[in-house]
């Protein structure tokens, strides 16, 4: 746009959103998440009265409903890590590839960090928190070196069906490999399970502390990148031309949704879709600017484990539900939406 | 000077096509004979060693101490429900890639056979089903499965790069439902779970078997019988009516058949992983180019579940359930013909 004076495009009011709205949408997530934090302390599959409540927060666990009380607020705070972790690194990663169809889990990055850790369980006894983490930072790190590379091949470059077809092929791979080296090891069983299975259910605050270092490294390089990411997205030349150094900054900000995806997956077990679902929503409410983009696809990612927990618990009583089950069930319909929505000679 | 010439060449083409339909019926009966051999293997090894004659008298139904227990109560069912499945699968399987001429476009890849498997197990572990009532569940399931498919991926006509990706979306979320279904019934079995994830043939039944069987002997007959109508298809619509063929009628008849195989076949087994993917591109490489490979990769899906269930219960040292045999085979196969494609510049 040349001059100020021109009238804007019809969707520049959507692309551009003016600076009250954003706020006032950040102040909805806020709430929101507040609201789902609350609610996801104070019911589960057991009921608890509010009493119960109030002195389990005081840090008393003397009855059963404050015990389980006690046992839930973890599993909210990892459930918020882990969301946020799983949000950042997806918005991160369709910024990096320009791909609408990029995530953790559809591009097959979660289980190369899943077959990592399982790996190390099995060959080289590998069950210490801190190990787990850099096993599944390595193994996500690999697997997402693999799949780009596969999904460039040819005319082209990687283009976002030739992405989500390498990733399909990738993940069902590496899952067939991961129940190859489970079943014959009835001695580590319950360790993957524990670790596979549990989703956020085994929250400790230990475990937290380990992986939040990693997740603070991610997540400090994600929002770094989150200008040039705005450049990458006018094509590589036009970036180049506006001086990013496009290979660096690629390299760069995969690293950081590396980092927060195969953290999230050291402790959560393989969660996807997450990661899709919530860079778009977000772009939705404050447009492309990825330093408005990345920050609110945290808050949203982690409202929406929270709620996706809270739901499973609910639905489920007794029992619960793995999240990673329901972000799938409410994640694949999206995908399919935005396959619809894509132009044809896009994909 | 050409009338001179032309009769020549005419023979020529004539004898290349004997020649080539020769080769085609040995490469047929040689799959076949193997099929035989691995089914007899089957039936003759496991914990206890029993001589081909013991076996032969069992099948046809001899008393003999011992064998007609293991055999023919345990072993017997597994080989047959072998066969019929892979011969299901492959025959599905290569069907579905023909018609949308794709091999990924084939039933395991865009979660037609998952979503079998998701109703199958829900009949099961949830409503404790049994028998036919579970075959039906699995076909409307499937039929379901397949429409919505089709419908999402209809934009303008069906383009098979979206029709693969929404496929791939509806079966991320039939496997989720799996999961949701067995944790559900309560005790997570991680045999039961796999059975339905992957597929396996532990624990097979005749109750189980009868049922796919039957569909095969009805429904893989048929769908022989539109081979050259589906070869037809493969040159597109117009060409296909303009050669005499009733494009949609062929169309509808082909689909319900090969999904009816597959969903008969998951409900008494699970999905085996990729034995559909992979039959038909390795059929082609067997046979060639030429004539339908309808019956060849019905024989190579054959052949792949009986060996690999072999392999999973015998070489490895820890029992395996066939599917995961096949899912570690067939999955970094889908990684070489995407990159194949990709690198031939191919839109896929």
């Amino acid at each position: 746009m040349t001059s100020t004076g021109t009238a804007p495009a019809p969707d520049a009011a959507l692309v551009r959103r003016p600076g009250p709205a954003r706020v006032l949408w950040l102040l909805v997530v806020l709430a929101v998440l507040g609201a789902l934090l609350a609610t996801s302390v104070a019911i589960g599959s057991r009921g608890v009265g509010w009493a119960d409540i109030v002195a389990a927060l005081g840090g008393s666990s003397e009855t059963i409903g404050e015990a389980a009380v006690t046992k839930r607020i973890p599993r909210t705070a990892l459930a918020v890590v882990v969301g946020a972790a799983l949000g950042l690194s997806g918005a991160v990663m369709q910024g990096v590839t320009r791909n609408p169809l990029a995530d953790p889990g559809v591009l097959g990055i979660n289980m190369g960090a899943s077959l990592a850790v399982v790996a190390g369980f099995a060959w080289f006894g590998l069950f210490s928190e801190t190990a787990i983490v850099w096993t599944a930072i390595a193994g996500a790190g690999v697997a997402a070196v693999f799949v780009y590379a596969v999904g460039s091949l040819g005319r082209g470059g990687p283009t976002p069906l030739k992405l989500a077809l390498a990733g399909a092929a990738t993940a069902a791979a590496l899952t067939s490999f991961v129940t190859a080296i489970t079943l014959p090891r009835g001695d580590i069983a319950e360790s993957i399970q524990s670790w596979e299975i549990g989703g956020v259910g085994g929250a400790t605050f230990d475990r937290i502390g380990t992986v939040l270092p990693f997740l603070l490294v991610g997540l400090a390089v994600s929002l770094l990148s989150a200008r040039s990411l705005n450049s990458l997205a006018l094509g590589d030349e036009l970036a180049a031309g506006l001086g990013e150094r496009v290979a660096l900054v690629r390299g760069v900000a995969a690293l950081g949704s590396v980092l927060l995806c195969g953290a999230a997956t050291a402790v959560a077990g393989p969660i996807a879709f997450v990661g899709l679902v919530v860079p778009h929503l977000c772009r939705l409410l404050v447009g492309v600017d990825h330093r408005w983009l990345l920050p609110f696809s945290a808050l949203t990612g982690a409202a929406l484990l929270t709620a996706a927990d809270v739901v499973g618990r609910v639905v489920a009583r007794p029992g619960e539900l793995d999240v990673g089950i329901l972000t799938a069930l409410i994640g694949a319909p999206f995908f399919i939406w935005i396959v619809r929505r894509q132009k044809v000679r896009e994909l | 000077m050409t009338a001179v010439v032309a009769p020549a060449t005419i023979d020529a083409v004539a004898r290349g096509r004997v020649r080539r339909a020769a080769r085609r019926r040995s490469v047929i009966a040689v799959l076949a004979v193997l099929v035989v051999v691995a089914f007899a293997v089957t039936l003759m090894v496991g914990r206890t060693f029993y001589p081909p004659g013991d076996v032969l008298r069992v099948v046809l139904g001899q008393e003999v101490p011992g064998a007609s227990f293991t055999v023919g109560r345990l072993r017997l069912p597994r080989a047959v429900l072998a066969v019929v499945a892979g011969l299901a699968f492959g025959l599905a399987g290569v069907t579905f890639q023909t018609m949308l001429r794709n091999p990924l476009a084939s039933p395991d890849v865009i979660g037609i056979t998952s979503g079998a498997s998701a109703a199958a197990a829900f009949a099961i572990v949830v409503l404790g089903w049994s028998g036919s009532a579970v075959s039906v569940t699995a076909i409307v399931a499937a039929l379901g499965v397949a429409m919505a498919i089709y419908g999402l991926a209809f934009k303008d006509g069906v383009v098979g790069t979206r029709l693969i990706l929404i496929g791939i979306g509806v079966a991320a979320m039939s496997r989720s439902l799996i999961s949701w279904v067995l944790s559900e019934a309560g005790a997570w079995d991680f045999a039961e779970a796999l059975r339905w994830l992957t597929g396996s043939l532990n624990g097979t039944t005749w109750e189980a078997t009868v049922p796919a069987l039957v569909a095969l002997l009805v429904l893989g007959p048929l769908l022989l019988a539109c081979a050259r109508q589906l070869a037809a298809l493969q040159l597109g619509d117009d060409t296909a009516s303009a050669l005499g063929i009733r494009v949609d009628r062929t169309r509808v008849v082909v689909i319900v058949a090969a999904v009816g195989l597959l969903a008969f076949a998951t409900a008494a087994c699970g999905p085996i992983a990729f034995v559909s993917f992979l039959a038909g591109p390795i059929a082609a490489r067997i046979v060639g180019p030429h004539g339908s490979l309808l019956l060849p990769a019905a024989l190579v899906g054959a052949l792949l579940v009986l060996v690999a269930d072999l392999v999973g219960q015998f070489a490895l040292g820890t029992r395996y359930p066939v599917g995961v045999v096949t899912g570690v085979l067939g999955a970094p196969y889908l990684i070489y013909l995407i990159v194949r494609t990709n690198r031939a510049g191919g839109s896929l």
